[in-house]
């Protein structure tokens, strides 16, 4: 457990100690205030013409749901960012390691390849947990100013950080087959868009398939969480992909210390 | 405290080393002597558990390579050949860090760091990033990383490579103080260095141990040849034959110098030196120097590990 922590300690700081981390954090904080500013511009302005209607015509004036037409919209945006975003912190887990040769002082010192992969893993994760922080602020601004539910922003972020972690597992497998960045985090980022767009397939297929493909989607699982539901299935697919991401790290690092 | 039986690594299709088998006692210091490519570093990464061997076994402390891997690594301290540094953290993290892996304990640590870093002398350092640090101090600090947790066995890949004199003078101490506590290993194809430091030499040749013994005994076993060096006046064809006439004779070899003269190296059987002197004289060469020439370890690396023989 000490020997996990160590490598999560030392990927944490090495994190920021490159100007990288400072360049992802900036660019993820930006992009996604950007795109909250967008939304809740976009939902002040239907509220404020559908009051003004509702006088026209002197009915009610509708109840808008800040839940339902900001808060779940802003969920798949982060969903979506973050998809963009996790294969530049996946990149450098393993890559790094090979391109300096410090594989060795790994393989060579009384650590197990599990406690390096959990290790590792555990940092990204935390790293992007961090990432988000910034959009809670943005959150937090909901509930100064309106009354939003909360439980749906609390199961939005579960969502986000189960659909984080999957994304972490897959990006850490790639960058095990690689000392180059650059090629890891390409990589990465084509295995977790082709789980993205796999349920796009859905809808064209019929038969055994369908379901099938439906059930990889990525977002198909993600949508419950964004709308305060926490399902045990979708919690379900999201760490039996984690975990196939991780023993696939698992096995890459100790298959490629028996090739060489 | 080492035992290494037959082993065989295959890169592929690449045989690295074949059959290498050698001991090492408890408290001694062994040189790993090779040309570059001769598997040296293969070996090595096989005795660190880096990876499995291809046929052979090893034991480490008395433990196997490969059934009791985290055994070896936890009595093993394994200096690569270039050092395994995270060039971003400090030398103080670094060593916290690799204090944790190797599982130092907690109230420990801080005092294993510091006797990590006296004995390599990086104190001036200690806070300094790595990747910023010459090269020099960068493979010191490789080395308080594989002195942490007082290691029983010590394996070192080439450690004086790219060290300037005076620190490559201060590395040898430091190995030279780690006999008795330590076992050692260190590989290197500088000479001086292995005859200094090691109490014993295994000479390893594209993948084979070719010779295994002490400096000293090597050189003796080489004795088999007598060299002289001579610096004579007159002309090359005649005294080469001079020297041919001697059956005993194995290798002669002329130079010319810039003031006219010949430096001639001859290498025989057996001491020959009267004999050359008066068959000199009556072939009225001009007989300026003669000396007799210990034969080196560097002789032996050669005669040993170039494939045509020296003479
Ligand atoms: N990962 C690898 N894949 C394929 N071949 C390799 C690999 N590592 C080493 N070799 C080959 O194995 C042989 C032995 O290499 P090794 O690095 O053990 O030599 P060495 O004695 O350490 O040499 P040097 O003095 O240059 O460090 C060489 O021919 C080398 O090309
Ligand atoms: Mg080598």
């Amino acid at each position: 457990m000490r020997k996990t922590l160590a490598i999560f300690e030392k990927e944490f700081k090495s994190f920021f100690y490159s100007p990288l981390a400072y360049v992802i954090i900036a660019i993820f904080t930006l992009i996604t205030g950007y795109l909250f500013y967008n939304l809740l511009s976009w939902f002040v302005e239907q509220s404020f013409m559908m009051t003004m209607q509702a006088q026209q015509y002197r009915q009610a004036p509708p109840k808008f749901n800040v839940n339902l037409h900001l808060i779940r919209g802003y969920f798949g945006t982060l969903a979506f960012i973050s998809l963009f975003i996790l294969p530049t912190i996946t990149m450098r887990l393993f890559a790094e390691e090979k391109k300096q040769g410090t594989l060795e002082l790994l393989y060579t010192t009384p650590i197990t390849e599990l406690q390096v992969v959990t290790g590792k893993y555990l940092a990204g994760l935390a790293l992007y947990i961090v990432l988000l922080i910034p959009t809670m602020f943005f959150m937090a601004l909901l509930f100064i100013y309106g009354d939003p539910e909360f439980l749906p922003v609390l199961s939005g972020y579960i969502g986000l950080i189960l659909l984080g972690s999957t994304f972490i597992a897959l990006g850490l497998f790639i960058s095990t087959l690689t000392e180059n960045q650059i090629i890891a985090a390409i990589g990465g980022f084509a295995l977790s868009l082709l789980l993205w767009i796999i349920g796009w397939g859905a809808t064209f297929t019929g038969g055994t398939l369908k379901p099938v493909l439906e059930y990889l989607s990525i977002l198909v699982h993600f949508e419950d969480f964004a709308q305060g539901v926490i399902d045990s299935t979708h919690v379900a697919y999201y760490l039996i992909f984690t975990i196939f991401g991780l023993y696939l790290s698992l096995k890459s690092i100790e298959s490629v210390k028996w090739r060489t | 405290m080492i035992e290494v039986n037959d082993l065989t690594k295959y890169y592929g299709q690449k045989r690295a080393i074949s059959n290498v088998s050698f001991k090492v006692k408890k408290g001694e210091i062994l040189g790993m002597l090779g040309p570059n490519a001769a598997g040296k570093t293969t070996a090595m990464r096989i005795l660190t558990c880096y990876m499995p061997p291809t046929a052979g076994s090893a034991t480490v402390g008395g433990y196997d390579i490969f059934d009791q891997s985290m055994q070896v690594r936890r009595i093993t301290g394994y200096l690569p050949e270039n050092p395994p540094l995270y060039t971003e953290l400090t030398v103080k993290d670094y060593l916290m860090f690799v204090a944790k892996i190797k599982g130092v304990e907690k109230d420990k640590t801080k005092a294993e760091i510091d006797t990590v870093i006296e004995k390599a002398s990086i104190g001036e350092v200690r806070n300094r990033v790595i990747g910023k640090l010459s090269k020099g101090f960068k493979q010191r600090v490789g080395l308080a990383q594989c002195l942490l947790n007082n290691p029983q066995v010590v394996i070192l890949d080439e450690p004086t490579v790219g060290l300037d004199p005076k620190q490559i003078i201060e590395i040898r101490e430091l190995i030279k103080n780690l006999k008795g506590d330590h076992t050692v290993i260190l590989s290197s194809h500088i000479l001086p260095e292995v005859e200094q430091t090691c109490e014993r030499v295994v000479i390893i040749s594209e993948g084979e141990v070719v010779a295994e013994d002490t400096p000293e005994n090597l050189t003796a076993r080489m004795k088999g040849g007598e060299r002289v060096l001579l610096e004579l006046e007159g002309d090359e064809k005649q005294v080469k034959e001079v020297f041919r006439t001697f059956p005993d004779v194995t290798a002669v070899k002329v130079n010319k110098t810039a003031g006219g003269l010949l430096k001639v190296e001859v290498e025989s059987k057996k001491d020959l030196r009267k004999d050359y002197a008066q068959a000199l004289i009556v072939k009225k060469i001009g007989l300026l120097e003669m000396q007799s020439d210990k034969v080196t370890l560097e002789d032996i690396f050669l005669h040993l590990t170039t494939k045509e023989e020296a003479a």
